[in-house]
């Protein structure tokens, strides 16, 4: 260690000594190095897991802030508060923290709320994540596993929800409670044990909130923290998977290093995070629970609607048929089993398995770091497409009685628009989303192989008009296009390959000179005289200042 | 990592230290390393870490125009958010002491009503602005750089050198010899395991003991109260209207199944009526009474629509005919809601003449039997 201190080019600073020292004792330089110089790919769509982790983030800030005030007992109190309303109203001390949470703590309503809104958000950017994950074909080998814990996390997070709206024991959240309770009994076999296991008993009992409570902020988060962890570890190892583009293959990964673009980055969208869900918090109202009243089993309010994540299995319920079943031995399964239990059950299990699944049908087990354009896998994107408007259906008629009053239609036809929707619907949307796929396919090799139409018509010597076409590279004898499709966007717009130079930087007014821009350009020898260059953009975007998207550029087919 | 150390083991028990941790400071002396700039050392231990940094879009001149309106920019932002920040503050503290108090009113629409928005506002701005700079800061200050790092698949020396560290383990344990060991673990293993689990049957009850499923509180001769415990005649009602009611016992209307609607049925209605079969005598004149828990998830349906007799459940729209002994005939709910056998007492109150003849609430597996 000492040949370090006293070798050449030893730091004179004080920052650098301390450095030394630090490292004198950790040794971390190296790991520190190899972490800051991980290359991470450069697209929007890898942001929306980092969303995910944000909103979990202020969740757990916003909630551990709730837990000062509130008090999980379904013990009776007379409420004697500030908000008039509800003074000397029997309710449930639950209720009563939540109600003095929101009015007697300063800045306790705008706590509560973010802590909503940012729930709301989580669930929403995993949904969103996964999906980007799902039509990517980012969950290929090597990355099943963490596709496993992701489903695994979705469903932990669903549960957070559920267990978090029923805590503040208000009319709407009561109602919820009373159906998952019915929920668990409509279980055959053992669902008056389960019940009775979750409950302490017959609904409600005493002990439900204080259980409900300790699951929402311990047990839950603690996995939901755990697999977090596990999730990111193996992103780390893996690396990240990245679109096809110039210089990108199986076996790199092309972007900025972590230090210090995309920590700025990463940073950056942390705080816009932050901010939006903490403006939603504060300028957007969510479960006034003051307006709905203390729980009570005999009072129910018209429109009561979970939050949106659940809102699927309610329309599930809803459009279900009366259908219990009778067993010999008068024993029944009841309807109410199938559209909550079977349903759910069912689709986070094609969900988590679908990795598999898809492996068996294309027998392709090789390993892919590379993503694909939805397009190019038409069957996986239609059956996607299928699922969101399964998914999409259900979701409408847990709304249904919403848009009955709204639009003035008959909520009968709206179940029954549910109904024969949720069969009818989806095989449609299979076969439409197969068809724009393919037709996509279509267009992309036809601009490959005859290039980009100019928008300029020619008047030939003998009288035939025709649409000049640029092509995107060299010509065969025919004219014809000899580049190959790659897996990456083809440019279709002649913009997009520099048929115009890019926009003049300003907002009001110009802060250089059109000329000055002209000439750098041409400096740069970008656009359509310099077809051969190949080399490496920051990114392919054309949004990047309008320059050509070389991102776009077709390549040769690789490895 | 791309570089692989080569270099044999550890030195035995020799007192002097080994090679230094890490880097190949071999074949890179101090004075080497100190003659090169610090670009070139950047690259230089980027390469080690298998990362190529292909190309750098330099940020904008210094000095410049587009740079000095870019950091001009950039600094706003930042400052705004500052302010915003201590926009915050001066809400979050000035409430009730130089602004007006911060605790709402329902009747206020002044300061109060707009605390929490304006807390929102504040932090959300400040939070989100300063997300917007090092975004801002990042495009246009920052040089662009692209680069490019391998993917390594997993070295076969790895696999072969860890299979036989692993396998030579298990192998000097000698389990695969020693079969009392092997068995003994499992038996130890599931006994454990079992006796871990073994807590959690605190949780479990029997649902079956006494049958709290198929039982209320009603019973012969308890009154039929409303939620401000006050009796009801025969009379109090119009013919149309329901009203809510709840066993005369303590607590009852706060039972989770115990809630009953009393409905008074007009005349038209009376007409029509089709009571279950063996329930003919269970209403009372021209009154009826169902429990109002549905019987699908049980929630309270409280809709009455008079003209159709129907009562709707807002949870997932069950609707039930009360003509017809409250059948359901729509939506998901497969039982009619039970109906409460009720009479009059000497005094002239309503008061049930027993239990429900049925389970109350939503459907289980067992129901039938008990």
């Amino acid at each position: 260690m000492a040949a370090t201190a006293t070798a050449p080019g030893a730091p004179t600073t004080r920052l650098g000594k301390q450095a030394v020292e630090i490292d004198d004792r950790l040794i971390v330089a190296g790991p520190l190095r190899r972490t800051l110089n991980k290359v991470f790919p450069d697209h929007w769509s890898f942001l929306l897991g980092e969303i995910a982790l944000y909103s979990f983030i202020i969740a757990l800030l916003s909630g551990t802030y709730l837990t000062f005030f509130f008090d999980p007992s379904l013990r009776e109190v007379v409420y004697e508060g500030s908000y008039a309303p509800l003074r000397g109203v029997e309710m449930s001390a639950a209720y009563d923290s939540a109600l003095n949470l929101s009015f007697d703590v300063r800045g306790g309503l705008f706590m509560r709320q973010v802590h909503h809104w940012a729930a709301l958000m989580f669930v929403a950017s995993i949904v969103v994540h996964l999906l980007r994950i799902f039509f990517t074909g980012a969950f290929r080998r090597p990355r099943e596993t963490n596709w496993l814990i992701g489903v695994v996390m979705l469903v932990l997070a669903l549960l957070m929800g559920v267990t978090g709206y029923t805590l503040p024991d208000d009319l709407l959240s009561g109602t919820g409670l009373r159906i998952i309770s019915a929920i668990i009994l409509s279980v055959p076999v053992i669902g008056t044990w389960a019940h009775w296991a979750v409950f302490g008993g017959e609904f409600v009992g005493e002990l439900i909130i204080g259980r409900f409570y300790i699951a929402h902020v311990l047990i839950i988060p603690a996995i939901l923290l755990a697999l977090i962890a596990v999730h990111l570890l193996i992103l780390v190892k893996q690396k990240h998977t990245q679109f096809p583009g110039p210089g990108r293959t199986e076996h790199n990964v092309v972007g900025n290093r972590l230090f210090p673009t995309f920590a700025a980055k990463a940073t950056g969208l942390l705080f816009i995070v932050f901010g939006v869900i903490a403006a939603l918090g504060g300028l957007v109202q969510i479960n006034p629970v003051w307006l709905w009243g203390p729980y009570n089993p005999a009072q129910v309010s018209a429109a009561s609607q979970p939050d949106w994540y659940i809102l699927f299995l309610d329309g599930s319920t809803r459009i279900f048929p009366a259908w219990d079943i009778n067993l010999p031995g008068d024993y029944t399964i009841p309807a109410l089993f199938w559209p909550t239990v079977v349903v759910a059950g069912a689709m986070f299990t094609v969900l988590a398995l679908y990795p598999m699944i898809e492996r068996k049908l294309t027998g392709d087990t090789a390993s892919h770091h590379l993503l694909q354009r939805p397009r190019d896998v038409p069957v996986r994107t239609s059956l996607g497409m299928m699922g969101l408007t399964f998914y999409g259906v259900l979701m409408l008629s847990g709304g249904n009685d919403v848009f009955a009053d709204k639009f003035d239609v008959s909520l009968n036809a709206m179940i029954w628009f549910g109904r024969l929707g949720v069969i009818v619907l989806p095989p449609i949307a299979y076969v439409l989303t197969y068809r724009i796929c393919l037709g996509l396919q279509k267009h992309d090799r036809e601009v490959l192989e005859h290039g980009i139409e100019t928008g300029v018509i020619r008047r030939l010597p003998h009288g035939e008009f025709i649409e000049v076409h640029q092509p995107l590279g060299p010509v065969d004898e025919h004219g014809h296009g000899i580049l190959a499709y790659g897996g990456a966007p083809v440019p279709k717009k002649m913009n997009q390959i520099g048929g115009a130079r890019r926009a003049i930087r300003g907002f009001f007014k110009p802060i250089e000179e059109p000329a000055q821009v002209e000439l750098e350009q041409r400096a740069e020898g970008r656009g359509l005289a310099a077809e051969e260059s190949r080399e490496l953009t920051s990114s392919g975007r054309p949004s990047e200042g309008g320059r050509p998207s070389e991102g776009g550029r077709p390549q040769e087919p690789r490895d | 990592m791309s570089t692989h150390d080569t270099r044999p083991g550890s030195s035995g028990g020799a007192d002097t230290p080994g090679p230094l941790h890490g880097g190949p400071d071999d074949d890179y002396t101090p004075e080497q390393l100190a003659a090169m700039p610090r670009e070139d050392l950047d690259r230089l231990g980027a390469r080690y870490d298998g990362v190529e940094v292909l190309h750098v879009d330099p940020g904008p001149e210094p000095g410049s125009r587009l740079e000095k309106r870019a950091v001009r920019q950039v600094g706003l932002v930042f400052t705004l958010a500052g302010l915003s920040a201590f926009a915050f503050v001066v809400v979050y503290v000035g409430s009730g002491w130089f602004f007006p108090d911060w605790q709402w009113d329902v009747t206020e629409t002044g300061w109060s009503a707009f605390f929490t928005p304006l807390l929102g506002l504040t932090m959300g701005l400040a939070l989100a602005l300063v997300g917007v700079g090092l975004v801002l800061y990042t495009k246009k200050l920052l040089p662009h750089e692209t680069a490019v790092q391998d993917k390594h698949d997993g070295s076969h020396f790895d696999r072969v050198t860890t299979g036989a560290t692993l396998v030579g383990g298990l192998h000097n344990s000698g389990l695969a010899r020693r079969k009392l060991i092997t068995r003994s673990l499992g038996f130890m293993g599931g006994g454990l395991g079992l006796m871990l689990l073994m807590p959690l049957g605190g949780l479990i009850n029997n649902p079956n003991t006494g049958n709290p499923l198929g039982r209320t509180s009603w019973a012969e001769g308890v009154r039929l109260v409303r939620n401000d415990g006050s009796p009801i005649r025969p009379g109090d009602q119009e013919p149309g209207s329901l009203e809510t009611v709840f066993p005369a016992v303590p607590g009852g209307n706060r039972q989770s199944d115990a809630a009953t609607m009393l409905i008074r049925l007009r005349p038209s209605q009376l007409a029509e009526a089709r009571p279950r079969e063996g329930q003919d005598d269970f209403g009372y004149g021209d009154y009826v009474a169902y429990s109002k828990i549905c019987t699908h998830a049980g929630c309270p349906v409280s809709l009455y629509e008079q003209e159709t007799s129907r009562i709707l459940c807002p949870c997932h729209q069950s609707q039930f005919d009360v003509t017809q002994g409250a059948k359901p005939v729509f939506g998901p709910a497969t039982r009619s809601l039970p109906q409460l056998p009720i009479t009059v007492d000497d005094e002239g109150f309503f008061v049930a003449r027993g239990d429900y003849p049925e389970a109350v609430g939503p459907t289980y597996w067992n129901r039938e039997r008990i």
